[in-house]
């Protein structure tokens, strides 16, 4: 009998174990299958840095060259691998510079928990060094926050912060640890991961009627129309989609963070919404009859002016947000739910049809497009090179099976709209946010998220230089990140519209960048500048070639602009094309 | 057009939830008019009461944005007419001015007002109910020497609300109820579907 309850007792003193509450996190890290953490150490974390110092194999720690590069690169492996990205920074500065990355995050929905160190907590609110009120700095900016104090918290409010940041419409979490939370000593006894919180639905109910109404609505339609966004991504409902427009011959359009979710050469798939985006799907907005949206947020680049968006059009929303139905545009059937629900309940309602005549509207306005501003894009008769045309030729060397990661601006929005795509996850941008030296990071990130994947940055000369430290980052984890830079040496898209809107004075656009080629170098990193034609497809095989990151420079024409255009503040039907 | 809203929000108690709240006020610059946070009739619930000035429409959608956080349970939003409610004022007057003046007794009797604190030289009085009674006294008090003024922010009961313990339940349920996603437009398909 002694010896039982001596081994219970032993039994019991080995599942309570005491661990410091920068183990109890790392822990969770890797309860929930966290492998790669991007980060940058400082006082206020240390003791954090000082625990993953014994965890070299199970946590691979990235340490970038800026706080704002650590975010971006965590956005960057999320929306690759379809994971959390986890970051790491210290407090005062090292959080203040996450801020603009979760901002990004938050409006484009990108799963993240970032961990901030925090000065001690009878430090707290008496300006110490380093000190700031993250906290309330970051409220506006992330799904959930949290401030730790007691180390005893830590398992529970870190699975929590997982299960917010992945679940329902995902997006950033911060959880702010004190420094003497993070030494504290505590009684671990493993970790649980959440599955429910009281006051928190991630997925609203599923309401029949709704399913049966919008079914109806598109079984009569004649010129059903659907917009999809990055819903169907988040949802990992790309299958359930194809399906459903399948089903019922429904072309689609995608939003900027839709794309890829349908393949390029998809036959439904009609190109691209808003601002700059295709001909026949913006002016054909103001003509279908029903509008189904797909986990896509009526973005104000998207509908152009709202008092005349598809005015003519019953509204189909399906979103997992109830917080998007009629936020923007009325809906006439509110499909609140996870779309990878909704579509296939909706998919078994409507009747296999085709809309021959109406797809072919998409083309005939696909004609004239083509013919007034893409083949000109494309197949340009000026010595100077367009941004589209190294596209083109980029497309015939991936074959549409590579990630291409872009920057903000008019390389952007030229990539997204000439850019091939078989395979969902492959395009990543910032869209809602617009955030300019989001792209070098989020490539890092990107590779590392989906290493066997090709990974291509597209970054203009402006925003190349926003986060250019992160070369040295590249330098030293050699993630093959393959970087074009499509330098027109001006700040391009705001070139653009001082041309259009403020009579050509260009304020401040003209903007001067060093020799990028030598700078790689000065990192380690091969690369070749072009500025002709004739050296475009092999400098761009040469580049695909290449064992390692590669940065190319290609010079493209200066005062090119990025057409169609909806400007801002008319109606999508107003979209000019030239 | 715009109107008084009375929104009322049922949370978790948690460090932070208010300034949470609060700029999705700000974010749109409207101003609140008046904020109460108190416990509520279910244990461990808190209750914000907010009132605004705004378009039902602008209402609605705070309301959605609200309930989206993640410690909100629900979110409510009634014109006057669907509520009951009051506040709380507190009137301190010179007591010579009182004890002289007969008028002001009979002032502070017909605005149903209490004393709640007698000293030698000044009176506390209170009284409650909707703001404009509370603002006629103070324009009646003025003239005899009003000292100082407080008014509480606005309390408020939902005519047709059953309270929110059963919900509180469902809400802890794995899988909520229908009746917790509520949706204005059920069973009002008349007003907002035409085929």
């Amino acid at each position: 009998m002694e010896t039982l309850e001596l081994t219970k007792q032993k039994e019991a003193e080995k599942t309570i174990q005491s661990i410091s509450g920068s183990k109890a996190l790392l822990e969770a890290c890797i309860a929930e299958d966290v492998q790669t953490i991007f980060g940058y150490p400082g006082g206020a974390i240390m003791p954090i840095y000082d625990a993953l110092y014994d965890y070299p194999d199970k946590l691979k720690h990235i340490l970038v060259r800026h706080e704002q590069g650590a975010i971006h690169a965590a956005q960057g492996f999320a929306r690759s691998s379809g994971k959390v990205g986890v970051v790491f920074a210290t407090s005062g500065p090292g959080a203040t510079n996450l801020v603009t990355g979760l901002a990004d995050a938050m409006i484009d929905s990108t799963p993240l928990v970032c961990i901030t160190g925090q000065v001690f907590a009878h430090l707290l609110g008496t300006d110490a060094f380093q000190e700031t009120d993250v906290i309330n700095i970051t409220t506006p900016v992330t799904k959930w926050n949290y401030q730790v104090t007691d180390a005893n918290e830590i398992p529970h409010v870190l699975a929590k912060a997982f299960y917010i940041a992945k679940t329902g419409r995902p997006g950033p979490v911060l959880i702010d640890i004190t420094k003497n939370a993070q030494i504290q000593k505590i009684d671990y006894t493993g970790y649980t991961k959440c599955e429910h919180i009281r006051s928190y639905r991630p997925k609203p109910i599923i309401r029949k009627e709704y399913i049966q109404q919008a079914a109806e609505l598109i079984n009569k339609a004649e010129k059903p129309f659907v917009l999809f966004g990055q819903g169907v991504i988040l949802g990992k409902a790309e299958k359930e989609f194809k399906a459903f427009i399948e089903k019922a011959g429904i072309p689609s359009a995608w939003t900027l963070l839709g794309l890829s979710a349908l393949p390029t050469e998809h036959p439904l798939n009609v190109g691209m919404l808003g601002m700059h985006g295709n001909y026949g799907p913006n002016v054909l907005t103001n003509e279908c009859d029903v509008l189904i949206a797909v986990g896509m947020r009526f973005d104000d680049r998207v509908t152009g002016r709202l008092d005349k968006y598809a005015k003519q059009a019953k509204i189909i929303h399906l979103d997992i947000d109830p917080a998007e139905i009629d936020k923007n545009v009325k809906t006439t059937v509110p499909v609140w739910g996870d779309c990878k629900e909704t579509l296939p309940l909706l998919t078994k309602l409507i009747e296999e049809k085709q809309h021959t005549a109406w797809l072919n509207k998409f083309n005939e306005y696909k004609q004239q497009e083509i013919d007034v501003v893409i083949h000109n894009e494309l197949n340009p008769t000026s010595d100077i090179m367009t941004m589209g045309e190294v596209i083109k030729t980029l497309n015939e060397l991936i074959n549409g099976d590579a990630i291409i990661v872009t920057d903000v601006g008019q390389h952007q929005m030229v990539t997204c709209r000439y850019a091939k795509f078989n395979h969902t996850k492959s395009n990543i941008t910032s869209g809602g946010l617009g955030t300019m030296g989001f792209g070098l990071p989020a490539a890092i990130g990107a590779k590392m998220g989906a290493p066997e994947r090709t990974v291509i940055e597209i970054v203009g000369d402006g925003g190349f230089q926003m986060t250019i430290q992160e070369l040295g980052t590249i330098m030293q984890y050699k993630p093959e990140v393959k970087i074009i830079i499509l330098n027109n040496n001006f700040l391009g898209m705001v070139r653009q519209w001082q041309q259009l809107f403020n009579d050509k004075r260009y304020s401040f656009v003209d903007i001067q960048s060093p020799d990028f080629v030598q700078v790689a170098k000065g990192y380690g990193i091969a690369g070749k500048s072009i500025k002709d034609r004739k050296d475009l497809k092999t400098a761009l095989q040469e580049m695909l070639n290449h064992k390692g990151a590669y940065l190319l420079e290609v010079m493209v024409g200066k005062e090119n602009n990025v057409f169609p255009m909806v400007p801002q503040g008319c109606s999508v039907s107003e979209i000019r094309l030239k | 057009m715009k109107q008084e809203f009375t929104i009322t929000v049922y949370t978790e108690n948690q460090v932070g939830l208010l300034n949470r709240i609060a700029i999705i006020f700000s974010r749109r610059k409207i101003n609140i008019e008046s904020l109460n946070v108190s416990p509520s009739e279910a244990e461990g619930i808190h209750r914000f009461t907010i009132i605004i000035n705004e378009y039902e429409e602008v209402v609605r959608k705070l309301c959605r944005q609200i309930e989206k956080q993640v410690e909100v349970l629900k979110a409510y939003f009634n014109t006057n007419d669907e509520i009951v409610w009051q506040e709380l004022a507190l009137y301190k007057v010179p007591t010579d001015i009182i004890a002289e003046k007969v008028k002001v007794e009979r002032l502070l009797r017909e605005y149903g007002a209490r004393a709640v604190a007698i000293r030698k030289d000044y009176t506390v009085f209170e009284t409650t109910g909707h703001r404009e009674e509370i603002e006629k006294l103070i324009k009646a008090l003025e003239p005899y020497g009003l000292i100082e003024f407080v008014r509480s922010a606005r309390v408020a009961i939902i005519k047709t609300s059953s309270g929110f313990h059963e919900k509180l339940k469902e809400f802890d349920e794995e899988q909520p109820g229908e009746d917790l996603m509520e949706n204005e437009f059920l069973n009002q398909q008349d007003k907002v579907f035409s085929m």
